[in-house]
């Protein structure tokens, strides 16, 4: 059979009508067969129920100004009492008079997340200006000097004590997760089993218990008369806890990378903290964006529950703001403002690593 | 030249070298001595302990009994001769292993900035060098995952020799490449040979053995069964396992 030779090339068509375009994409994506055609009549019949009576309850019918709960009860949301709660929720017991601190409080925390989402900032400039931001969060929050009131820490409240909590949080544990990442792979039997005993300790008792414990049993172990901020012991504990959840995540990433890569390394000369950070984590922390962004959302909305031990976070706030007599029983209004608050900050979150993701993947692309 | 003398001018010199791994013993009174600018090619066998010998030159494998020198620095488990060591001996692998997040020209430049503290400039100007000589100086901006294999393998060649190490370790460099990029490769290296560089080679290419090879090396059972030049290697093979292993790779 060796006469099948061909010289002459194919030419270059057209692909087939119905292919591309618009006609082309509904019928690939909508109406592909009878099963993708009825489902696609059955979705759009209960969007049609499902939508119209939401737009009724949250714009149509919704009262936006009232001067108190019984004169905003109706058909619709009642948006006048987010309008009448809406500085507490936010921020809480700080002081009225004072709000605009906290209101450039948060707005410093946007300014470095925005900075951080930066490649181009990364580096030494960008860790001065964390350093420097995160100072002037704590003097603006605590004040005391130049003319701001000393505010106690029991007063941080809302969404100020919610972004300190979880970006602290993060910061100081994504760090001690790496560091127990490696350590649960080091060759050193004592360094292995300290890490392995912290994570699986941590990891093995409910978020809850180790605020209890900060707030509770940590006071009774310290000597008479020392004693440690509420906040502070809190926060503690989340980093603790964010640390023993990164370093598992971490160490998949570790786990992924070849032999051969630290081979190489090893064979250019590089020294073991070289090596890790020049080639192993680089490559390790990309390859687990996903989880770890998983595992940063989880604890962005953790925070939640430092109501146990009385601090008031965001969720806690709005919570405080139902129990006003004046304006009682608007519970769907108050979640759905905190939910599409949590919402933004961990929809951010969620797209920020999708574009990392593919960023990083630029090496794999051919 | 006496064993005495032999031993005085290597530049990596394996005395009495044995290794276990477990119970299996892969490395037994392993002995080997290449002086400054020879060319040995290790072959045998898979399995007969060329690679774990050839990797226990610059300490990738431990040994367990017996001297390793190279370079005048004995290998022992002192980190900083380990170091001292890597540094003067570059090594090419079998799977290329370079760096998949950095571009090729920070595959190249980033032990020389980070090990031998090079200024940035300098050593990309000996990077962009070294790429023209393994003839890929288009690719300094692509990252490994865009090459195809024989340009990785020179890529990492070409890592490794930024280095400026005395002594070139080859563990089957051209095993995992498709047939028509093994001569790209075996070219950059006979090229490396013909300047002087003192080579050690794991390979089954025997064509390359013959041109290039100062001496022959052949293992087996982690033993080595035999040693001579090329020419009196391949003429006549004294042991029969030699004879057996040849017969096998060179009758195709």
């Amino acid at each position: 059979m060796a006469d099948i030779a061909q010289d002459i090339p194919v030419a270059a068509q057209a692909p087939p009508p119905r292919t591309t375009g618009m006609l082309g994409w509904l019928k690939a994506n909508l109406f592909d067969g009878v099963t993708s055609t009825i489902l696609t009549v059955a979705c759009a019949a209960l969007l049609a129920i499902a939508i119209p009576p939401v737009v009724r309850w949250a714009l149509l019918d919704a009262i936006w100004h009232a001067p108190n709960g019984q004169a905003c009860r109706g058909a619709g949301a009642c948006w006048a009492f987010i309008g009448e709660k809406f500085r507490f929720i936010l921020f809480g017991f700080f002081p009225v008079a004072e709000t605009w601190r906290p209101v450039v409080v948060v707005g410093i925390f946007l300014l470095m997340i925005a900075a951080a989402c930066n490649r181009r900032m990364w580096g030494r400039r960008l860790g001065i200006l964390w350093l420097v931001g995160l100072m002037v969060v704590f003097a603006l929050m605590r004040g005391g000097f130049a003319g701001m009131s000393r505010v106690e820490t029991a007063m941080w409240s809302g969404l100020p004590l919610t972004l300190i909590l979880a970006v602290v949080g993060m910061l100081l544990g994504f760090p001690l997760g790496v560091l127990l990442a490696l350590g649960r792979r080091s060759k050193l039997p004592a360094v292995r089993a300290i890490c392995v005993g912290y994570i699986e300790l941590i990891r093995g008792v409910p978020l809850i218990t180790l605020l209890f414990m900060a707030s509770l049993m940590l006071p009774l172990f310290l000597p008479a008369g020392v004693t440690v901020d509420k906040l502070v012991r809190a926060q503690v504990a989340f980093v603790m806890f964010a640390g023993a959840y990164l370093a598992e995540v971490v160490r998949g990433g570790l786990q992924a990378i070849p032999k051969g890569q630290t081979e190489a390394a090893d064979a250019l000369g590089l020294s073991y903290v070289q090596r890790t950070w020049l080639i192993v984590l680089p490559q390790a922390l990309s390859l687990v964006i996903p989880p770890l962004v998983n595992t940063f959302i989880g604890i962005f909305k953790d925070t939640a529950l430092v109501i146990i031990i009385s601090l008031f976070d965001l969720l806690t706030t709005a919570q405080t703001a139902l129990a006003d007599v004046n304006w009682q029983g608007f519970y769907v209004e108050a979640y759905v403002f905190v939910g599409v608050i949590y919402w933004s900050f961990c929809f951010f979150m969620s797209r920020y690593s999708q574009l990392l993701e593919r960023e990083f993947n630029r090496g794999k692309r051919r | 030249m006496s064993e005495d003398r032999r031993a005085a001018a290597s530049v990596i010199e394996l005395q009495g070298v044995h290794k276990w791994y477990g119970q299996f013993h892969v490395l037994r009174d392993v002995n080997l001595q290449v002086q400054k600018g020879e060319k040995v090619v290790v072959c045998g066998p898979s399995g007969s302990g060329k690679s774990t010998m050839i990797r226990c030159i610059n300490r990738l494998e431990e040994h367990q009994q017996g001297r390793i020198i190279v370079a005048g620095i004995e290998l022992t488990s002192d980190l900083k001769n380990i170091e001292a060591i890597r540094r003067e001996v570059g090594m090419v692998f079998q799977q290329f292993n370079l760096f998949p997040h950095l571009t090729v020209l920070e595959n190249l430049t980033l032990a020389p900035i980070w090990v031998r503290k090079l200024p940035k400039k300098g050593a990309e100007e000996t990077a962009r060098y070294y790429l023209e000589r393994v003839r890929i100086p288009d690719q300094a901006d692509k990252y490994p995952g865009q090459l195809s294999g024989g340009q990785q393998q020179r890529v990492a060649i070409a890592r490794s020799l930024c280095m400026k190490p005395e002594i070139m370790l080859f563990d089957e460099p051209t095993s995992a490449l498709d047939p028509e990029m093994i001569k790209e490769v075996l070219d950059v290296m006979t090229g490396l040979a013909e300047e002087g560089m003192t080579m050690v080679c794991v390979t089954h290419e025997m064509g390359f053995a013959r041109t290039v090879g100062d001496m022959m090396v052949f293992m087996d059972r982690g033993e080595i069964i035999e040693r001579a030049p090329p020419k009196e290697f391949f003429a006549n093979p004294k042991s029969e396992r030699t004879k057996t292993f040849l017969s096998q790779i060179l009758a195709h």
